[in-house]
């Protein structure tokens, strides 16, 4: 195995010398991933902050027919505006997030005791009109219930008797289950880093080797080839791996950071976690390397084998891409998954929860078993006497 | 010593090498003489079984490339024609990784290179990137690093391609120096020069077929002919090639 050793250290070594690919597929993704979610978090976090703060600039229609609602808007901070002249349009236009409308009944219903309508225009499939939204109907809503409370005192009805069921929410969420984004978004920055942190290694010493003619004379040297590819293999996975670890840590410095209270984020990256989520995801690396290197040995140039990688980013995105349409709930048969399993686990560490014994075993011992037969399948490819031949 | 029997191989439908026989016999240059695309490289890869053989038997020095291919790997010497050197790397470095790969030892290998920079000449490159090497360092280097654990015998295939003139004597010097020293050596050329000027034997290859064999003396009474190049073409049927 001393020809094993001795490939594996080139690949390493010379590689590393490589300074502008290194950074590029190594120390970028540690560098950029964890900034990303800061600046994401903290953008959210404001916005949402600053929507909940800002003073409700409200359009009226009919304010003439309640002006006692009008006054109650006006009391609650609300700064009542003129109407304008098509509010359907102004809406959908964005001229104006929310008008609120009275109709010409109100009067009437009012008085008859029936209950008077109000409309709110408004376009809930634009995001950002959510929080004035819920702002006004939350004061429409407050407004209603204590004409409501009042009408019944003065018939002399305890107003509690029309809240036959009062729901009260027990909250069972730790602070760290809260923090969706990062429970998504995470395991599959990991997952692609996973591939990406080999790719340039993975090309280079192998449709790069054929492309610069330095196969052929490598190949005649007294070396099993299934050693040689399975040199380069481990240096793509080494590559990876140093990758994926830089990043957990990465966001272990990053996480603190995180703007908790806006988003009720409270993650926490400790070493058991981080030593948690490295021991799942090393299989998803020698799955990576694997199929990297089988694919760069299919290629017959540098460029096809660079185009192959455009699909292969795919790859590790599908089980996150099924998993943010669709938070499923682990299951033991789920472990068996590679690269979808991993992203359930991973979920699981950061939420700082015991991770069963049984699906670390089942999920490392699926990916690696692909991982592996791909890497006879890179093996079986680089002993056909036609991997020397570029064209 | 190198005895080929009926050698054969076809890539899809093209038939590279026809039935060739021939044997190299130790302390001589062999010359593999014939027109591009006449199938001299696929012999010679066959020889350091990088390829398999169709049909046929080669031994070298007693061994089937095809049976024993890693230690016919370390018998020999290659130069084969594609000589990409690893650009990141110094020339000494590429020379000791495949040091390295034959099994060699650190010290065997610093002993070993001092030896092949004083005779190839390399004192000032040998610590330099190889990238941006000319040519001619280029060949030095490839030859270095096949000849770094001391191989009987030497398979050189097109060595004196892109080489100027200063560099193509002295490469000249070194198989001559080779075949001094005992080796055996195998070189392909389309070059008339290089076989007049090198070698003890010359194997006429043309259209996958053998040719002609055998000393230059030989070949010109065989021919008719006053000079090897006139030889040559008659022997071979045709002016294809010799313009390359």
């Amino acid at each position: 195995m001393s020809g094993f050793g001795t490939v594996y250290r080139k690949e390493v070594r010379d590689n590393l010398r490589d300074k502008r690919s290194l950074f590029n597929s190594v120390l970028l993704g540690p560098i950029l991933f964890p900034i990303l979610f800061i600046g994401l978090a903290y953008f959210a976090g404001t916005k949402q902050q600053e929507r909940a703060e800002q003073v409700l600039e409200i359009p009226v229609i009919g304010a003439g027919h309640a002006p006692n609602l009008v006054l109650f808007l006006e009391q609650q901070g609300v700064v009542i505006e003129e109407p304008p002249s098509d509010p359907e349009a102004a809406v959908r236009a964005q001229d104006e997030q929310v008008i609120i409308r009275i109709p010409s009944e109100f009067p009437e219903q009012w008085k008859a005791g029936k209950p008077a309508v109000v409309e709110l225009i408004a376009d809930p499939s634009r995001r950002e009109s959510d929080i004035p939204m819920q702002r006004v109907r939350g004061l429409l809503h407050a407004y209603g219930a204590q004409i409501g409370q009042l009408r019944l005192q003065l018939r002399g009805v305890s107003p509690s008797i029309q809240t036959a069921v009062m729901v009260k929410d027990v909250d069972l969420s730790t602070p760290q289950s809260r923090g969706m984004m990062v429970m998504i978004m995470l395991p599959y920055v990991l997952m692609i880093t996973a591939f990406t942190g080999g790719m340039h290694l993975a090309i280079d010493s192998t449709a790069g080797e054929k492309e610069r003619k330095s196969l052929e004379p490598l190949l005649i040297n007294p070396v099993p080839r299934w050693q040689i590819m399975l040199g380069k293999l481990s240096a793509t996975a080494t590559y990876a791996f140093v990758s994926l670890a830089l990043t957990l840590l990465a966001f272990r410095f990053a996480f603190p950071m995180l703007p908790t209270g806006a988003l009720g984020v409270d993650l926490n990256l400790g070493a058991e976690a981080i030593g948690g989520i490295l021991l799942a995801v090393a299989p998803v690396v020698v799955l990576a390397a694997a199929m990297l290197t089988t694919l760069a040995a299919l290629a017959k140039s540098l460029r096809e084998a660079q185009s192959y990688m455009g699909l292969v980013f795919l790859i590790p995105m599908i089980p996150g891409l099924i998993f943010m349409v669709n938070p499923m709930k682990p299951e033991t048969w789920m472990m068996a998954i590679p690269m979808f399993s991993q992203n359930l686990l991973i979920g699981e560490f950061v939420r700082g929860e015991t991770v069963s014994t049984l699906w670390l075993a089942l999920s490392m011992g699926s990916t690696l078993a692909i991982g592996f037969a791909f890497t006879a399948l890179a093996a079986t490819l680089f002993s056909r006497p036609r991997v020397v031949f570029s064209s | 010593m190198i005895k080929v029997e009926n050698l054969h191989k076809s890539f899809g439908k093209v038939k590279a090498v026809r039935g060739i026989s021939f044997t190299v016999h130790d302390g001589e240059i062999t010359g593999l003489l014939g027109p591009n695309g006449a199938g001299k490289t696929t012999t010679l890869r066959m020889l350091y079984s990088l390829l398999p053989p169709d049909e046929g038997k080669i031994l070298i020095d007693g061994l089937d490339p095809t049976t024993n291919a890693m230690a016919i790997k370390r018998t020999l010497g290659v130069v084969p024609d594609s000589r990409g050197l690893y650009t990141r790397m110094s020339a000494r470095e590429n020379i000791a990784y495949y040091g390295r790969l034959h099994g060699m030892g650190k010290r065997d290998i610093d002993l070993r290179i001092a030896e092949l920079v004083e005779t190839l000449d390399m004192d000032d490159f040998i610590d330099r990137r190889a990238e941006g090497f000319s040519q001619g360092q280029r060949v030095k280097v490839a030859i270095a690093r096949a000849m770094v654990h001391q191989p009987q015998t030497v398979l050189l295939d097109e060595p004196s391609n892109g080489l100027d003139v200063m560099s193509t004597r002295a490469l000249r010097r070194y198989i001559l120096d080779l075949k001094d020293a005992g080796h055996s050596v195998v070189l392909s050329t389309h070059i008339m020069q290089e076989v007049a000027a090198l070698c003890d034997r010359i194997i006429i290859i043309a259209d996958g077929l053998i040719a002609a064999d055998g000393t230059a003396p030989k070949l010109l009474a065989r021919s008719g002919c006053e000079t090897l190049e006139d030889a040559f073409v008659k022997l071979i049927g045709t002016e294809e090639g010799l313009l390359a």
